[in-house]
């Protein structure tokens, strides 16, 4: 409802001078204040884009093509959602230097081995806060700290974990984040990345010079607004929200783990979203426990090869140190605002009956 | 993504299981990339008129690691193969399991040689093992499969490998 003006009524271009474009400014300046108040950020330092795939690009190729006279080392973690892996993977194609953090088995990123890794030529480090797959959090203010003291621009990718943790930019430690609307119940199509004023980005995006020069083109007023709105209401109910859904997560893996032998929870166990279980299940493969799931009425996904389009296992179940073998029975569980006690239980009672089934089929199982 | 039959055979596959005393077993596939088959076979004399006295495949089941098309393309071999000669059951190919199925997505379409595969593989294994005679054709193809199977294995082995040089030491 809030979004809509914006797609008829208070059509107005926020470029524009004439009332009906500064309609649509003071809507977007709003939606900025809001965002930046969220994370502890000053208004200026918010940009708008498109998606957290755009924010991560302009964050890495931004910071990589403004300081090339300072040096071409870049350190990303080993489980990167893909578009800063590729985004990297690219960089190193134009001549930066990517150096990938392994990560234990428990999907944590030790912050010694990234300070270790420094080196004088280094100008970025990036790592994802709340990782999609395995939902593991990583220890950003220490890593934070770490960039600041060796005097090293950081950034972390925090789609996943925006409106779901408390963030101070400042407190934490972090110099550009990424955030998505869509992750936290917002419209598809709006995202931010903070730059912490003072920090020189080259634009991906060259036009009109929207957004300080750093993104041009016309803003998404509506997605935005809609954005601003979602991520206040995220705030407000952060806390319940994250008692809840912390109880159905532990839930889920306590009894699915009692429930079915050879089963196992994939990253740690306590440092992780609320919404997040990956769990493994050996002898079967995941793309066959979606499809007999999703005949149940439970939608979940998974990291087996089966199911991507490049037939190659998960990188991130990778990093775990797992092997393909153990990949392919692992199934990702998230849950949402709306998810219910019965819903739970449903899976509970439905899960371990289609590992059963599966494992009958499975020349494997025992 | 899937037909109806797909889905159909997947949820509810046709011989499956393993079978006591097989004559023949056809295992293929590697569970490093996801997909493993083992088919089992028995053998007998026909005791219909048309191929009275001729050795058929009088029943067949299979055991499966994988996704939806694999178990699909499974129950689906067994169904073609059951009562067949081994002149005929040599015959079924992947065009005859993926269309008898109503079609296969292309990424998923080696799940159905994987099927073909097997069956050769439990056929061929009959034969050796009771010394009969093997036909050229078929002691060719049980090569290819076999080698197919290992440039697999290297594959990964060197993909594998180059995964845990990204990763480092753990």
């Amino acid at each position: 409802m809030a979004m809509r003006p914006y797609f008829n009524r208070d059509f107005g271009n926020p470029s524009s001078l004439h009332s009906f474009g500064q309609k649509a400014k003071s809507a977007l300046e709003g939606s900025r204040n809001v965002i930046a108040g969220l994370i502890g950020a000053k208004s200026e330092e918010i940009i708008f884009t498109s998606s957290a795939t755009e924010s991560n690009n302009l964050a890495l190729k931004g910071v990589a093509f403004a300081n090339r006279d300072k040096g071409n080392h870049i350190i990303i973690s080993a489980i990167e959602h893909d578009c800063v892996l590729n985004t990297a993977l690219w960089l190193s194609k134009q001549g930066f230097e990517i150096t990938q953090i392994p990560v234990g088995k428990d999907g944590l990123v030790d912050p010694e081995r990234i300070e270790k890794s420094i080196k004088k030529d280094t100008i970025l480090v990036s790592v994802i806060w709340g990782n999609n797959e395995i939902g593991t959090l990583q220890p950003i203010v220490e890593i934070g700290r770490i960039c600041r003291k060796k005097n090293v621009l950081f950034h972390t990718d925090a789609a996943q974990a925006f409106g779901k943790i408390p963030i101070d930019v400042v407190r934490d430690n972090v110099d550009l984040l990424t955030a998505s609307s869509h992750k936290i119940y917002g419209p598809k199509g709006a995202a931010f990345l903070f730059v912490k004023r003072g920090i020189l980005l080259t634009p991906i995006l060259h036009g009109g010079g929207q957004e300080r020069n750093l993104r041009s083109s016309t803003e998404n007023i509506g997605s935005i607004v809609g954005f601003a709105i979602a991520a206040e209401i995220a705030d407000e109910r952060m806390n319940s929200e994250n008692k809840k859904l912390l109880m159905m997560r532990d839930k889920i893996i306590n009894k699915i783990l009692r429930k079915v032998p050879d089963s196992y929870l994939n990253g740690h166990p306590t440092k992780r979203i609320s919404n997040i279980a990956n769990l493994r299940f050996a002898f079967v493969e995941g793309e066959s426990m979606i499809m007999e799931l999703s005949a149940a009425g439970i939608a979940v996904s998974t990291g087996s090869a089966c199911s991507s389009p490049k037939l190659e296992p998960s990188h991130v179940l990778l990093a775990l140190g797992l092997r393909p073998e153990e990949i392919h029975g692992s199934v990702r569980i998230s849950l949402g605002r709306w998810t219910t006690d019965k819903e739970i239980d449903y899976l509970i009672e439905v899960l371990p009956r289609v590992v059963e089934k599966l494992r009958k089929i499975s020349p494997f199982a025992r | 993504m899937y037909s109806e039959d797909v889905i159909k055979h997947f949820r509810n596959p046709h011989n499956m299981g393993k079978i006591k005393k097989p004559d023949g077993i056809g295992k293929v596939g590697n569970i490093i990339c996801g997909d493993v088959m083992w088919l089992y076979i028995k053998v007998g004399k026909s005791a219909s008129r048309r191929k009275k006295d001729e050795e058929v495949i009088i029943d067949v089941k299979f055991e499966t690691f994988g996704c939806t098309a694999a178990i699909a393309t499974s129950s689906m071999i067994t169904d073609l193969a059951k009562g067949k000669t081994f002149e005929e059951a040599l015959k079924i190919n992947k065009q005859e399991i993926t269309e008898s199925l109503g079609g296969l997505p292309p990424i998923k379409v080696h799940c159905s040689v994987l099927a073909s595969d097997a069956l050769v593989e439990a056929i061929y294994d009959y034969l050796a093992k009771n010394k009969r005679p093997i036909s050229k054709e078929l002691e060719e193809r049980h090569v290819h499969i076999k080698r197919e199977k290992e440039i697999i294995e290297e594959r990964y082995k060197e993909w594998v490998g180059k995964q845990e040089e990204v990763v480092g030491e753990k």
